[in-house]
């Protein structure tokens, strides 16, 4: 662990700070409806968005209203996309027919549609070797944006159920998202992608270059290096905390990460939009202390699991160092040397957090504990900053269920910033939670017991059931990160893997709005000094006490099956 | 029905629970709660198991063990259940003797009488009864007054009196008629009578489950389902690392990891609830209405009886210029002595402060009371050559025919301006000086209001004195607010603005003319001693008829939620050293290497998972007395009470089974050598 990267470490919190505010209050004049700067550009072509769909902006939704707009706009999106990626030979932009000649199996493009309809961008392919350019630019890029829209959406949808008084709507999904796309998503894509440009990320049309390696590769005497529009893609994966790469590496191919800068810049916009809308729901709700309180909370478990993770791989593999590797290098065992350790487990971190999945290092080579943090992020719910918009709804279900619990404990019904919490939310707010750990609980035991799951495991041991349980976790946390040594490109596990992200999502989803429309409707009742207090550092410890337990416990038998196994293992002079 | 605080564990209630606890192990009981039901599974699966062990020809030892630890952790929960009923049936048993089989003489179509027996009577049957007989039945006295023992129900031997017309007519089957007779119309059906419903309340034979409970009762659910698939899904998963696990163990795991703590002692918490307005002499209707007094954050409380004394009392004497002090403490207690008013009564003993013994007006020569009446508005005594009166300042200045000297008008108004009563004294022409009466303001309430502010309950005063007296008293009593001159249809107005506004609303009221504010309060405190139409609209009935007791409904009404928190807030935490003792234990036998993770250094796998099953039914009837008894209450703000049970219960529950099930290991493994 170096100062210097305790001084990164710094300057990302720092810098996150600071476009916490900012973000958070565009944010609301783009979910509110405020005035913004880009309205003069941008004001017209919003209208004859709703004109041409027949959309009235002024009409509110209820709750099985709103939900029913996501659920049809989700089910149509994911079927353009299957369709899409079933005929991309057939259709133009192929940059090397040789090579992407082909449909994808119709497992693949299930798995696909869903991965990216459901924002988790898990990618059971390389896109350089699978996809069309307009596969990529069309089937997926038109989810990066619309899932990330959809995510923030329902966020919002939550925090006018939390602030309304006695309202039946919850505002209007199609303008929610036609808003979020066009004033949010789009220009802050926009100059990114530019200045990943300027940085050497590529953005071309152009076909797939062969090349000689600088050094020979035995018969291999050349290289098919990929090319393609990725500048614009990965604007949007990281700002959309989608996550899928243009490229099968990810952010560790220099192409769509190509220096220092851009690492940092991508990783700062993983975290920034999630960041903005705690702010963000602080001012809508009067309720900055506690926006901030929340906050915090993200930021103690995010530096808590950064450092852990850090020092795991500082601390690297003994049984390098019996071989002659020195101990002050850590583990390099599948990282991209251009970053080294910080920066690749400060990005692990942060994309396990944030339910993003982009990566710029192998998951699967990180020491074990290293990879229980990874694994843990994701378990907790997504919910240390999150995903943008599920970050947020994620983390006001645990708010809701941590105030119940306690609440009680001050002697009155519970109530949230003036809604009572009553039996219907705690249910919502329940099978919510439920969802986590039915679906990464009961897919993995599945696979763990099946040949069809054990049989595409690339270690053994307990090394073999991290990638299970990973895969699993990443799916339905809609993450999209992998512990890649499975190979997940049979219909099996393409199935399970695709179900398993429409579960996480979807059926997180329709609860929440549930809640949200159930919160709407209450009367807001007045704080005063009985009121629990949902501010400062009680409050906080509480909360991180109820995801920590709540959320995870869950998984701690999982836990010390995989990654806490092959920890004593390794120091046992044993490996997978 | 009073001094009834019984020890915990009295034998008498003891022995009866521990038979109804067996009783309870029917499913069909036990599926009401979740969280037991799925441990009564449990058991039924580890019993299974050793038998088919047994029969196997296998080693049963422990998992008997388990199986019967399993079987005791629902007998310990069900145990509390019964306890806590048991101490309200007692209660109940006790009232229906008081309930002796009663006749009645009812008034026939005629106008004469038949006797009948008093269950045959219907609403709207009029009866008569007369002295030394029981009331049959609720009603109200439609003919005739009669001084009444209501023992029965409150406790209190003392005889009220119920009287036709006003706010005193009801009466309450079951209790004696002590003097006179009177006509009584049926107000009630049998088994529908106030006793009876009270009954039924104390048995807990109605108990629903009130909307806190419900909503608590899903979230424990929905952790049952989560530790349900973490320990199903286990078995594939060590399955797959090459460990095998007995059923069992599995159904060990569960039991310890699924909130069983709170959810053995739920129903325990919410009967003890009742039972606790009860022994302060309340009757909640419903168990809703016990958790609503929780939530209130405005209590309005009448000025009369709940924030003062009853009545007005002199507290000063300012003589005229030119009047000795002893001579107008002398013409005052002349005045009133034969005054029974509360406020005359306080002059003569005022008056006693300066050196004026009490004198017997009888033998004051040629005395004559001049009565008080709402024409001269002024009373007082004629004796030979004087005449002596007391009064209002206006009509003490008719008597006396001439404006007051300035400093006797000054000191009238600066106690009328300070919220009290003025009384000018004269005798004949000349003015005397002045008494000052005033609300007395119960003792110790400033404080207890401050408490309820530190709270964030708001108190409102209700009173029909005008603004300026009202806002005295209000100022001194230390209420937030006020509410003067006010007409019960105000005060119907006031609930529904407070409503409007969010806030929960807690009143008191006897009369009929509070009936339609106790029905829109959410919590509705009736009197005993007010009318039938009072008891109905409120949902909670003081048999002491104390207002003052509203304060106790809210407390009691907090506390049942506090408890309700803690523990869950306890069972909760507990699983973190479950896991720490539980996991490695299960695993350690396959994979050695994990040994690092059993941190409490338990003796054996056997003792790790056995002493975790003991310590999660043990802790159950550890904590019996605090969920019967209640957490105690401190009036602090949210935030204090907070911090302080979530570190009491929170970390505590955290930590506790670390030492606990330490305890137990080394007693089983180490002492006995069990396992």
């Amino acid at each position: 662990m170096t100062f210097i990267g305790f001084l990164q470490l710094a300057l990302f919190v720092a810098l996150l700070t600071a476009l916490t505010r900012p973000l958070g209050a565009y944010l609301g004049r783009v979910l509110d409806g405020g005035a913004t700067p880009l309205d003069r550009l941008l004001r017209p072509l919003e209208r004859l968005i709703y004109r041409s769909a027949a959309i009235d902006p002024a009409r509110e939704q209820s709750w099985p209203e709103y939900a029913s707009a996501l659920l049809a706009l989700s089910l149509v999106t994911l079927l353009f996309t299957y369709a899409l990626l079933r005929l991309q030979d057939v259709l133009p932009l192929n940059p090397s027919p040789d090579a992407l000649g082909t449909p994808l199996t119709p497992d693949l493009a299930f798995n696909t549609a869903a991965s990216f309809t459901t924002n988790t961008n898990w990618q059971s392919y390389s896109g350089e070797d699978t996809m069309s350019y307009l596969s990529q630019m069309v089937a997926l890029s038109l989810h990066n944006f619309l899932s990330a829209a959809a995510g923030i959406a329902v966020a919002a949808a939550l925090v006018r159920g939390i602030t309304r008084d006695r309202s039946r709507g919850i505002g209007n999904f199609w303008v929610d998202v036609v808003r979020i796309t066009l004033y949010l998503l789009l220009p802050l894509s926009l100059p990114y992608a530019l200045f990943l440009v300027s940085q050497g990320t590529i953005q071309s049309f152009g076909e797939y270059v062969t090349a000689a390696p600088l050094e020979g590769h035995g018969a291999a005497a050349t290289q098919l290096i990929p090319r393609g529009p990725m500048a614009s893609q990965v604007a949007i994966k990281m700002l959309g905390t989608n996550g899928g790469g243009f490229t099968g590496a990810n952010a560790a191919f220099p192409f769509e990460n190509p220096s220092p800068l851009t690492n940092f810049v991508q990783m700062l916009s993983i975290f920034a939009i999630s960041s903005g809308l705690i702010h963000y729901f602080g001012c809508t709700a009067r309720a900055r202390a506690h926006a901030w309180t929340l906050w915090a909370v993200c930021l103690v478990l995010f530096l808590a699991g950064a450092t852990a993770l850090w020092w795991a791989e500082a601390a690297g593999n003994p049984q390098f160092h019996a071989l002659g590797v020195d101990p002050a290098d850590g583990n390099l065992e599948g990282k991209e040397v251009r970053f080294g350790v910080f920066s690749s487990a400060l990005f692990a971190t942060l994309t396990t957090d944030a339910s993003c999945g982009a990566v710029n290092a192998m998951h699967d080579s990180l020491t074990p504990l290293g990879g229980l943090v990874a694994l843990f992020n994701i378990q907790a719910g997504g919910v240390i900053f999150g995903g943008v918009g599920v970050g947020l709804y994620g983390l006001l279900l645990f708010v809701i269920l941590a105030i119940f619990i306690a609440g009680l404990m001050v002697g009155r019904t519970p109530e949230y910033l003036g809604k009572k919490i009553e039996a219907f939310d705690v249910k919502m707010a329940t099978l919510a939670i439920l969802v986590t750990a039915f679906g990464i609980l009961g897919f993995s035991g599945w696979a763990a017991a099946s040949t069809w799951g054990t049989s595409q495991l690339g270690n053994a041991g307990p090394h073999g059931l991290t990638e299970i349980l990973y895969a699993f976790s990443s799916a339905v946390g809609n993450n999209g990160s992998a512990f890649a040594g499975l190979r997940t490109s049979t219909p099996w596990w393409n199935l399970t893997l695709g179900l398993a992200m429409l579960f996480g999502r979807f059926f997180v989803i329709v609860p929440v709005l549930a809640l949200a429309g159930s919160l709407a409707g209450k009367k807001r009742v007045p704080s005063g000094a009985g009121t629990f207090p949902t501010a400062g550092l009680t409050f906080g410890i509480l909360l991180a006490g109820v995801i920590i337990i709540v959320g995870a416990l869950t998984f701690v038998p999982a836990l010390v099956l995989g990654p806490a196994e092959e920890h004593f293992l390794m120091h046992a002079g044993r490996q997978f | 029905m009073r001094a009834r605080s019984q020890s915990l564990f009295d034998r008498r209630l003891v022995v009866p629970a521990l038979r109804e606890s067996l009783r309870k192990l029917n499913p069909r009981h036990l599926v009401r709660s979740p969280v037991m039901f799925v441990t009564e599974v449990g058991a039924c699966v580890a019993i299974a198991d050793v038998a088919r062990e047994s029969l196997a020809g296998g080693a049963v030892g422990f998992g008997a063990q388990v199986a019967l630890w399993l079987a005791f952790t629902v007998l310990f929960s069900n145990f509390a259940e019964a306890l806590a009923e048991g101490r309200g049936k007692a209660q109940a048993d006790a009232l229906r003797k008081a309930r002796t089989k009663a006749f009645a003489n009812r008034v026939t179509a005629d106008g004469g009488s038949e006797r009948v027996p008093a269950e045959s009577l219907r609403k709207g049957d009029v009866v008569v009864v007369a002295a030394g007989e029981i009331i049959p039945a609720d009603g109200e006295v439609t003919v005739g007054a009669a001084t009444v023992n209501e023992a029965a129900i409150t406790g209190e031997s003392a005889p009220v009196i119920r009287e036709a017309g006003g706010d005193r007519s009801a009466v309450t089957g079951g209790t004696t008629v002590l003097s006179d007779r009177i006509e009584v119309r049926v107000t009630a059906d049998p088994g529908e009578s106030f006793m009876d419903r009270m009954i039924g309340l104390i048995e807990g034979a109605r108990r629903q489950k009130t909307p806190n409970e419900i909503a608590l009762g899903i979230l424990l659910s929905g952790m049952t389902l989560i530790f349900l698939m973490a320990v199903i899904t286990l078995r594939p998963l060590a399955m797959y690392s090459g460990v095998a696990l007995s059923v069992t163990v599995l159904v060990a795991l569960l039991v310890c990891l699924i909130p069983t703590t709170i959810g053995g002692l739920l129903s325990a918490i919410g009967i003890a609830g009742i039972d606790r307005m009860v022994q302060r002499n309340v009757l909640a209707m419903s168990g809703r209405a016990v958790e609503a007094a929780g939530d209130v954050d405005v209590l309005l409380l009448d000025k009369t009886g709940t924030i003062t004394l009853g009545n007005r009392q002199a507290t000063a004497l300012v003589p005229a210029p030119g009047v000795e002090m002893r001579e107008l403490a002398d013409a005052a207690q002349l005045a009133s002595l034969a005054d029974e008013t509360p406020e005359g009564r306080s002059i003569v003993v005022l008056a006693k402060q300066f050196g004026i013994r009490g004198r017997d007006i009888r033998q004051l020569p040629g005395a004559r009371f001049v009565p008080f009446s709402a024409r001269t508005r002024m009373s007082g005594v004629d004796l030979v050559g004087r005449a002596i009166r007391k009064g209002a300042a206006d009509a003490v200045r008719t008597f006396v025919g001439a404006d007051f000297p300035a400093p006797v008008q000054a000191a009238v108004d600066d106690i009328a301006a300070s919220g009290g009563t003025p009384l000018v004294v004269a005798e004949e022409h000349r003015v005397l000086g002045v008494v000052h009466l005033k609300d007395i303001v119960k003792g110790g309430l400033p404080d207890r209001f401050a408490r309820f502010r530190a709270m964030g309950i708001r108190t409102i005063m209700i009173t029909g004195d005008n603004a300026l007296t009202a806002r005295a008293i209000a100022d001194e009593a230390g209420v937030d607010d006020f509410l003067s001159e006010a007409r019960p249809e105000d005060k119907l107005a006031l609930i529904r603005r407070e409503q409007a506004a969010g806030h929960l609303v807690a009143m008191t009221g006897d009369g009929t003319n509070d009936a339609p504010a106790l029905a829109q309060a959410d919590v509705g405190v009736a009197m005993n001693t007010g009318t039938q139409a009072a008891k109905e609209a409120g949902n909670m009935v003081d048999l002491d008829s104390n207002p003052t007791k509203l304060i106790e409904i809210v407390e009691i009404g907090k506390q049942l939620l506090i408890t309700r928190g803690a523990l869950t807030t306890f069972s909760i935490a507990n699983d973190v050293a479950k896991y720490f003792a539980i996991l490695p234990a299960i695993l350690v036998g396959a994979i050695p290497e994990i040994a690092p993770l059993n941190v409490m250094r338990l003796g054996s796998s056997a003792s790790a998972i056995l002493s975790a099953v003991i310590f999660n039914a043990v802790i159950i009837v550890a904590l019996i007395p605090l969920a019967l008894r209640g957490v105690r209450f401190r009036p602090l703000g949210a935030a204090a009470i907070l911090r302080r049970n979530l570190l009491v219960y929170g970390v505590g529950g955290l930590l506790v089974p670390f030492a606990g099930i330490k305890l137990v290991d080394l007693l089983i493994h180490d002492l006995l050598g069990l396992v």
